[in-house]
């Protein structure tokens, strides 16, 4: 499903007459348009050649950021992925480089 | 048709809680604006008011509710003064900040210590940057009409912000005065229904209401704010006028009493202006041009007319019923003698004098005593005390 962002065109570079009154927020499921993958320091690179698609990475991840489709991770969100590390620290078989940007 | 009664402060401003009909009041007793939620409770349980009343646990609490009930989409009230002011501080910053026009029947009563149930404006003046409208009353006829015009103010679409209506507490929330009301379906269409653009309510929207503001965002949403503040004067005159041409009692940002060619004033919020309008007159007959401005509306402040109305006079005495332990006295004086200093006034020289703290008498005769050192050759203290014991 696909969703429409009620929140089109107000960012970072919104002058302040742009935003809403009191900072609320419409529509529902707003974070899936916030762009976190700025914020990184280091980026995770999937060396597919070693992934056994063991899964253990998906879940420890806190932004969501290793889709699963069909039982197997795909690559990177690098949208929401904040670079945080922590899918490299807990794969097992260093299928997970950290790159510094 | 206006409507003759007699009654204290505390009635007025529950009266007019009955004619506004608000969908929630949430309220905690502390004097001396206990009667307000009393009254009220006592409304719904005579079945005069649709109102849902909470009887909350704390004035946190209080304050909390009637941000929950804004948000929803519906008026909320509450009263409360003092130490129960300062139990809602930090959801006073959130209602505002979050742009929902809650009303608050304000008491004023000295801020503990020592603990003391007495007027003084410490209360809501240590609320002056929450950015809530503040809009003082003189007496009961003043809280019963400032009260009427509150949602009209706080929910205009160019304002959305909560708004605080004063009285002093005691000297004028018990006190019986005469005083006009109007009628139920006067009032009622006056004020009007309340129709939120947005609220959690609507099934037509989702909406996320009081959200975290990262670093990129804060500065623009308090500049907003800022704008609704500064939008309110306009529309407090506005509603003014329309409620000077329906009832026929006017109001402005502030009163000028015997002003046109005064030489020396004094500049007060509250009851005891009319003690010194008092002084005023006695001294007119004896020919001394004394003037007085009582400040009706604190925030937004109305620096600009305010240094136009004062500055003609040769002195002025700023009174403040707090002090701001600046050590340069209270927060009426540094914010006039700002404004005065911004216009370009630098002819009307100017004294800051504490007055009437924890309920202290200030009498006729004091004012007098007042403009008698601001007529006087001798130099102004900058700041002094007057009423206690050298
Ligand atoms: S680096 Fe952190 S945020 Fe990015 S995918 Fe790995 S666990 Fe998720
Ligand atoms: S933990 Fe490593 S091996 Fe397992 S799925 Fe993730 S990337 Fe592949």
């Amino acid at each position: 499903m696909t969703k429409t962002n009620k929140m089109e065109g107000i960012d970072e570079q919104s002058p302040w007459r742009d935003l809403t009154q009191g900072g609320f927020v419409y529509g529902e499921g707003n974070s899936a348009f916030f762009n976190t993958g700025d914020w990184r320091t280091k980026a995770p690179v999937w060396k597919q050649e070693n992934c056994k698609q063991c899964l253990l990475c998906f879940p420890v991840c806190p932004d969501s950021s290793i889709p699963v489709e069909g039982g197997k991770r795909r690559d990177f969100d690098m949208f929401h992925c904040k670079g945080c590390g922590i899918c490299a620290q807990v794969c097992p078989f260093g299928a997970i480089g950290m790159e510094v940007l | 048709m206006s409507v003759r009664g007699r009654m204290s402060g505390n009635e007025a401003a529950a009266l007019a809680i009955r004619q506004i009909n608000p969908d929630v009041v949430a309220a905690f007793p502390i004097t001396p604006s206990t009667e307000i939620p009393q009254f009220v409770s006592r409304f719904v349980a005579d079945g005069a008011v649709d109102t849902e009343f909470v009887a909350v646990e704390s004035e946190h609490s209080a304050m909390s509710a009637c941000m929950g009930a804004e948000a929803a989409g519906v008026r909320a009230m509450t009263a409360t003064s003092s130490a129960g002011m300062a139990l809602m501080y930090e959801l006073l910053y959130v209602a505002a900040s979050d742009r929902l026009p809650i009303v608050l029947a304000a008491v004023n009563r000295a801020l503990t210590g020592p603990i003391n149930i007495n007027t003084e404006h410490s209360d809501s003046m240590g609320a002056r940057d929450s950015g809530w409208i503040q809009i003082y009353s003189e007496n009961a006829q003043e809280a019963y009409d400032n009260m009427l015009m509150a949602h009209r103010i706080g929910e205009h679409e160019d304002v959305m912000l909560p708004v605080m209506i004063c009285q002093d507490g005691f000297i004028t929330s018990h006190a019986i005065e005469n005083i006009e009301t109007e009628e139920d379906a006067a009032v009622r269409a006056f004020i009007g229904t309340y129709k939120p653009q947005h609220h959690l309510l609507d099934p037509a929207e989702s909406v996320a209401v009081g959200p975290y503001g990262v670093s990129a965002y804060v500065m623009e949403l308090k500049r907003a704010q800022a704008y609704a503040m500064e939008c309110a004067k306009q529309v407090i005159l506005d509603v003014s006028f329309d409620f000077a041409q329906k009832f026929g009692r006017a109001y402005g940002l502030f009163e000028e009493y015997r002003m046109e060619d005064a030489e020396v004033g004094v500049l007060i919020i509250g009851s005891a202006a009319g003690t010194c309008k008092d002084a005023v007159d006695r001294l007119r007959e004896r020919g001394v041009k004394a003037g007085l401005v009582k400040l009706r509306v604190f925030r937004p402040f109305p620096a600009e007319e305010l240094a136009k109305a004062l500055g003609g006079l040769s002195a002025l005495a700023i009174m403040d019923r707090s002090d701001g332990f600046s050590g340069v006295g209270g927060p009426l004086g540094a914010e006039v003698r700002a404004a005065l200093y911004s216009y370009g006034i630098s002819k009307t020289v100017t004294t800051n004098i504490v007055y009437g703290l924890g309920g202290r008498d200030i009498r006729v005769e004091d004012f007098e005593s007042i403009y008698g050192m601001l007529g006087s050759k001798e130099e102004l203290p900058r700041t002094m005390y007057i009423g206690q014991r050298e």
